[in-house]
């Protein structure tokens, strides 16, 4: 019978299956957790500290929540312990604050349909096994202006004060517009730092550097207040397009020095290839170099937009109202004051959403484009 | 002679033209005291070199003697801050339209083949003829697949180059810079980074390529190459032309005390 402790004449080694507690569960569990003593311990401590932490969590955020009262004292008083559970109460209540923000309710549905078109403008971009992508792409092209005139109104519609705008709907005009204004500027300014030409470049280096010494805070308060000073007076600006403004270029400064460490990492090889073959400097940067970059970039690129829809937020500070300046607001609301911790949990899980989604898809797209390899 | 080598193909292996090969009479390149350095260091001094239409032109050398340099300059992927190089009767100067016109007609292929990795085999060919020819992407995709059944891998169309072996992807460099046409084909030590199973590959398709009339420079060690098919051998030391021949009588009857010491060390 085959067996591994028997010794064989060469060439005549059967194939044998290897031991069971090396392969499978049983394996995986031998080899991570119980490898040494220390490693046994270590295990043991792990699951006593997950059993001591998760369940009351889990009892607290979901099974004892209280999801129906008036105040904050009724929340607490249906449950055992005051403060024993989460009252999403007060969060359903306000949802539809922390959704449109003060958009007025009866012109809601522009700002629902506006939605369903986002969805409908980034399928094209993201997935490009869709039918008919190429019209999908003219569409999204076309959606910015579209939206824009939908949520802002005029020529037609009535028209919506931009300070109404709050919330969710808030952080993602300034989270999708800041991401795909900012990458192909980014683009741009990575290039044109790397340009033989030298105005071009010192100008790049300059705004790069410039954007970069100055935190993002200081440049909303300049779009906020100093801007005024520089226009002829009575000239109104939008905020929100003032912002807009902002945050897309301080963005495209951080994206290309991303995309800048993506174009060092192309052999130079490649340019001479491509030069060889005739091809023109712009041919070669999109046929050849950029598509290989900003491969390489994804992991940099996808990091630095994560962190742009999370900066977002700091426009509460010159008093625009995203997710958490509203969740801030309704805290002062004497009937339920004290439920901070059910507003941080609901914007963090909005934002946690947001931010795992950007960063699975930046594996599915690293996944996919590796293209053997 | 050379009748063995210290590596490389020996030339009884490599397939030899089944016909004679003959010269042009018209100019293809002309250097005409050509002088280059890299900031302070002279790289090549005085290079005067004239060829023919339909000449294959080996050159050879020992390492940093200015060989790739020199053919490097003659589609501008080096600069020459001194004297004149005429490719086709097209002056090569800082003009930009004369530097692509010249590029269009002259092919490279490098030692480190420069395929493009995100692109297929068929598209690294079809890409310049359909971007800088203006091609039909369906015409371009036709003829690029003509030169690769002519370098023998036309079922390797559909992969990606890094799933090709060594010789296979030089095949496909070459099949890339015939897809433009070229008058003239710059090969730049094209076998030194193959396996020697690999090299012979190669080799055969640039003797086919001789036979059909073109007009080559090879900077290469593959001395039975060069015999097969070299209607010139140009010596190279130090950025100077030291000696150009015949390859029976540069191999056999060297002139020059550099060139026999530089013969003596690769061949034995």
């Amino acid at each position: 019978m085959a067996d591994a402790a028997r010794t064989y004449e060469a060439g005549q080694h059967p194939e044998l299956p290897p031991p069971r507690t090396e392969v499978g569960v049983l394996g995986w569990i031998k080899h991570n957790l119980l490898s040494s003593p220390l490693n046994a311990v270590m295990t043991l401590l792990a699951i006593w500290f997950l059993w001591s932490i998760i369940p009351p969590l889990f009892e607290w955020i979901v099974l004892d929540a209280i999801w129906t009262a008036d105040s904050r004292q009724d929340c607490w008083d249906q449950m055992e312990v005051p403060e024993g559970a989460a009252c999403w109460a007060f969060i359903k209540g306000r949802f539809q604050l922390f959704v449109y923000g003060f958009y007025p309710h009866a012109l809601r549905w522009r700002v629902n349909l506006s939605f369903v078109l986002l969805i409908m403008a980034i399928v094209p971009v993201l997935y490009d096994q869709m039918p008919g992508r190429k019209y999908g792409l003219c569409y999204t092209v076309a959606f910015p202006f579209i939206t824009g005139w939908l949520l802002v109104g005029g020529f037609g519609l009535t028209s919506v004060d931009t300070d109404q705008f709050g919330g969710i709907l808030l952080t993602l005009i300034i989270g999708v517009t800041g991401i795909s204004f900012s990458l192909p500027i980014g683009v741009f300014l990575a290039l044109g730092r790397r340009s033989k030409m030298p105005v071009l470049r010192i100008l790049c280096v300059l705004f790069i550097e410039f954007i970069r010494g100055v935190p993002l805070i200081a440049l909303l308060f300049i779009a906020s207040s100093m801007l005024n000073f520089f226009l002829p007076p009575g000239t109104g600006f939008d905020l929100l397009l003032r912002v807009l403004i902002m945050v897309t270029l301080f963005s495209a400064a951080y994206i290309a020095e991303v995309v800048r460490g993506g174009l060092q990492a192309i052999p130079v090889g490649q340019h001479e290839a491509a030069d060889s073959l005739g091809l023109t400097y712009a041919k070669a940067q999109l046929l050849i170099i950029l598509p290989q970059a900003l491969k390489i970039s994804i992991p940099g690129i996808v990091n630095t937009f994560i962190g742009l829809f999370k900066d977002t937020t700091l426009v509460l500070i010159i008093g625009m109202l995203d997710p958490l300046g509203i969740g801030r607001a309704s805290l002062a609301d004497a009937a339920w004051a004290g439920l901070s911790r059910e507003v941080y949990l609901f914007v963090a899980l909005f934002f946690f959403i947001c931010c795992f989604s950007m960063s699975r898809y930046s594996l599915y797209l690293e996944k996919k484009l590796h293209t053997g390899h | 002679m050379p009748t063995s080598m210290t590596d490389g193909v020996a030339e009884d292996e490599i397939r030899h033209p089944t016909k004679k090969l003959t010269v042009g009479e018209e100019v293809a390149i002309e250097m005409v005291a050509v002088h280059k350095w890299y900031g302070n260091f002279h790289v090549l001094k005085d290079i005067n070199l004239t060829v023919n239409t339909g000449e294959r032109i080996v050159i050879c050398g020992p390492s940093g003697s200015g060989k790739s340099t020199l053919i490097r300059c003659i589609n501008r992927l080096e600069e020459h801050q001194k004297g004149r190089i005429v490719v086709n009767h097209i002056e090569l100067s800082n003009d930009l339209k004369q530097i692509d016109a010249i590029r269009r007609e002259v092919g490279i292929v490098f030692q480190s083949f420069n395929l493009f990795p995100h692109l297929t085999v068929l598209e690294n060919c079809s890409l310049a003829p359909i971007w800088v020819r203006g091609m039909r992407k369906s015409e371009a995709e036709a003829a690029a697949m003509r030169y690769l059944e002519r370098v023998k891998i036309p079922e390797q169309a559909a992969k990606y180059p890094g799933q090709l072996s060594g010789g296979q992807q030089q095949r496909v460099a070459i099949a890339r810079s015939l897809c433009m046409n070229p008058k003239i084909m710059l090969f730049d030590e094209p076998t030194s980074a193959l396996d020697p199973e690999m090299i012979k590959e190669v080799l055969d398709v640039m003797v086919e390529l001789a036979e059909s009339g073109m007009t080559m420079l090879c900077v290469t060690h593959e001395m039975g190459f060069a015999t097969a098919v070299a209607n010139r051998v140009i010596f190279m030391d130090f950025g100077e032309i030291i000696e150009q021949n015949e390859p029976e009588a540069f191999f056999n009857n060297p002139q020059h005390d550099r060139t026999k010491l530089f013969l003596s060390q690769i061949l034995h």
